[in-house]
């Protein structure tokens, strides 16, 4: 079977963000980017079912400006075959990932898609329900396990209350949870490789789709900072400060 | 056109989000209908009917609607959703799985994890686990909105009498088969609803020694969290994770212990209104936002602080 995964470029999850002054967005300038943490996941479970015999090509798909190749190439070295980029300097929002998505599958014929749960840059956890329900396949989201027998996929989904575990048939799009795996680090061997593999540039016309954005963003500004630091010399004197002071307990 | 609310619920009782998301949808128009779907859900249904603040219920009750499988439920809401200014549901992992899909099929961008309702359009959220805030305005003809329970009030369970209407006509689309669950069972409230929370990190070392954790928060009757830390390393299960992709709580008191303070933990937990932490590390960035303190040993200081509780007053 064939797996297309998708991978986005985000600011590292190291880096402490900044509200740019005029309160437009977040600074990104000279700023450490990498791909988004769920979706090294959702390579490495992808890259594991090739080994396994499972899957026998991994299709790594990214969006946005040119610099989305440097995630693709990183893709590329974890063990995905080749890439795909859809090239635009256009705001991408969930839905419009997703239909971009759904066009691809829809040329590819995979018979799973495997993101992550959510990206960290804007935290919408969104894109692989709304690609489920534009295709109409079945969906498994924050999962952290998955079998394929047969036709089917048997997933652990990480819920609220614990875990969940539902059989879907396949095709079905997937998203990774945290502990779904523990992501390869990429060997300099294979880095080199990487550049070698395929990379197909599509733009969001060429796949048909209008992937001009639905919501506007105002403003983005800083939340409250909270006034933190006082320290208590012992217990005592903490469960004193929680009971007379916060009254809390 | 009213708001629906997608309520979560187990068939008998409503899940304590549902009341907060409806506070919300209760901003935006006086016009808000409760959707319960599920199988066996009546007396769900029933609960909801009492809500203060809600002008009708709609009960679907049909067996492929059972365990909340997003792709059936998904198409019921997409089905009602016209007949809507706005559809909202709360941002728990049951709303984030299903109201996406929903908003997919009818061509509708959504609004994850909602903080505050500028105005019937324009919202407010978290992004970058909360380090900014977007502002972000909708154009949408409906506006699907998942709704952080912690920002919103929970509306009056009980003084409400909404009429139930019965939605027939709900469809199979045979895609996914529930197998079972492993609910994580507890005495103790439950977390994102307690209102005091004891968490553990890495620093507690072990699962064993999160007993340490549990007996401090029997005594105050609050619930147990963890970092990621803690769940990766498998000291506890994976529904006490509290941070950025974890559940966001924000009790009254939030005590983090051995905890380092992970911009990505401190998502979940910064809205708390008192923070304790206790750590040996005096210099971890948890301290930076705690309200109080106490650098030492977390295995001399909880047994401490138990017996402290303990003390005559």
């Amino acid at each position: 079977m064939k797996i297309l995964v998708a991978v986005k470029r985000v600011i590292d999850f190291n880096v402490k963000v900044r509200v740019k002054a005029d309160r437009s967005g977040v600074e990104t300038a000279n700023v450490k980017m990498s791909m988004n943490p769920f979706d090294e996941i959702a390579v490495e479970e992808a890259v594991r079912l090739k080994e396994k015999g499972v899957a026998a090509e991994v299709i790594a798909v990214s969006m946005g400006p040119q610099s989305c190749q440097e995630t693709i190439r990183t893709a590329l070295a974890l063990g995905a075959d080749r890439g795909i980029h859809v090239n635009t300097d256009i705001e991408l929002q969930p839905l419009a990932v997703a239909k971009l998505l759904a066009s691809i599958i829809k040329r590819e014929q995979p018979s799973l898609a495997i993101l992550g749960k959510q990206a960290i840059d804007d935290d919408c956890n969104q894109t692989g329900q709304m690609l489920a329900g534009l295709l109409g396949w079945a969906q498994g989201t924050f999962i952290s396990k998955l079998a394929i027998e047969g036709a089917e996929a048997e997933i652990t989904r990480e819920v609220d209350g614990g875990l969940e575990v539902l059989r879907l048939n396949l095709p079905a799009v997937l998203t990774t949870d945290l502990r779904l795996n523990e992501p390869r680090y990429a060997t300099l061997p294979n880095i080199m490789k990487a550049k070698k593999k395929p990379i197909e540039t599509l733009s969001p016309a060429d796949l048909g789709v209008d992937a001009s954005p639905r919501l506007s963003t105002l403003k983005v500004d800083e939340p409250p900072k909270r006034q933190g630091g006082k320290m208590v010399q012992s217990t005592a004197e903490l469960v004193e400060k929680l009971r007379s002071e916060a009254k809390v307990i | 056109m009213g708001v629906l609310v997608l309520g979560e619920h187990d068939n008998n009782s409503l899940k304590p989000a549902t009341l907060n998301t409806v506070t919300a949808a209760c901003a935006i128009s006086p016009d808000v209908t409760l959707l319960i779907a599920g199988s066996g859900c009546r007396a769900a249904a029933e609960a909801a009917a009492k809500i203060v603040g809600i002008a009708r219920v709609l009960l679907a009750d049909a067996a492929h609607l059972a365990h909340g499988l997003p792709e059936n439920l998904a198409a019921v809401i997409a089905k009602l959703a016209p007949g809507f200014s706005h559809v909202l549901a709360p941002a728990t992992t049951f709303g984030k799985n299903v109201t996406p899909r929903a908003a997919a099929l009818l061509d509708t961008a959504q609004v994850s994890d909602v903080i505050a309702i500028e105005s019937p359009d324009t919202f407010v959220r978290p992004i970058y686990a909360g380090n900014a805030r977007a502002t972000v305005k909708s154009a949408e003809a409906i506006k699907f909105l998942t709704v952080r329970a912690t920002a919103f009030a929970a509306a009056a369970a009980v003084g409400g009498q909404a009429p139930i209407e019965v939605v027939g006509d709900t469809v199979d689309l045979g895609l996914t088969r529930f197998m079972r669950q492993e609910l994580s069972k507890s005495e103790r409230p439950e977390l994102t609803a307690a209102r005091i929370v004891i968490s553990g990190g890495r620093g507690m070392q072990s699962g064993e020694n999160f007993k340490l954790i549990e007996q401090l928060a029997d005594k105050l009757g609050a619930a147990v969290g963890a970092s990621r830390a803690a769940v990766d390393a498998g000291f506890v299960p994976n529904d006490y994770q509290v941070g950025q992709t974890g559940k966001i709580v924000a009790p009254d008191l939030y005590v983090a212990v051995g905890i380092s303070g992970a911009i990505q933990h401190l998502a979940g937990m910064k809205d708390s209104k008192v923070i304790v932490a206790i750590n040996k590390d005096g210099e971890a960035p948890i301290f930076q936002i705690a309200d109080y303190g106490l650098v030492g040993d977390l295995f001399k200081a909880l047994p401490e602080f138990i017996a402290e509780l303990d003390k005559p007053r």
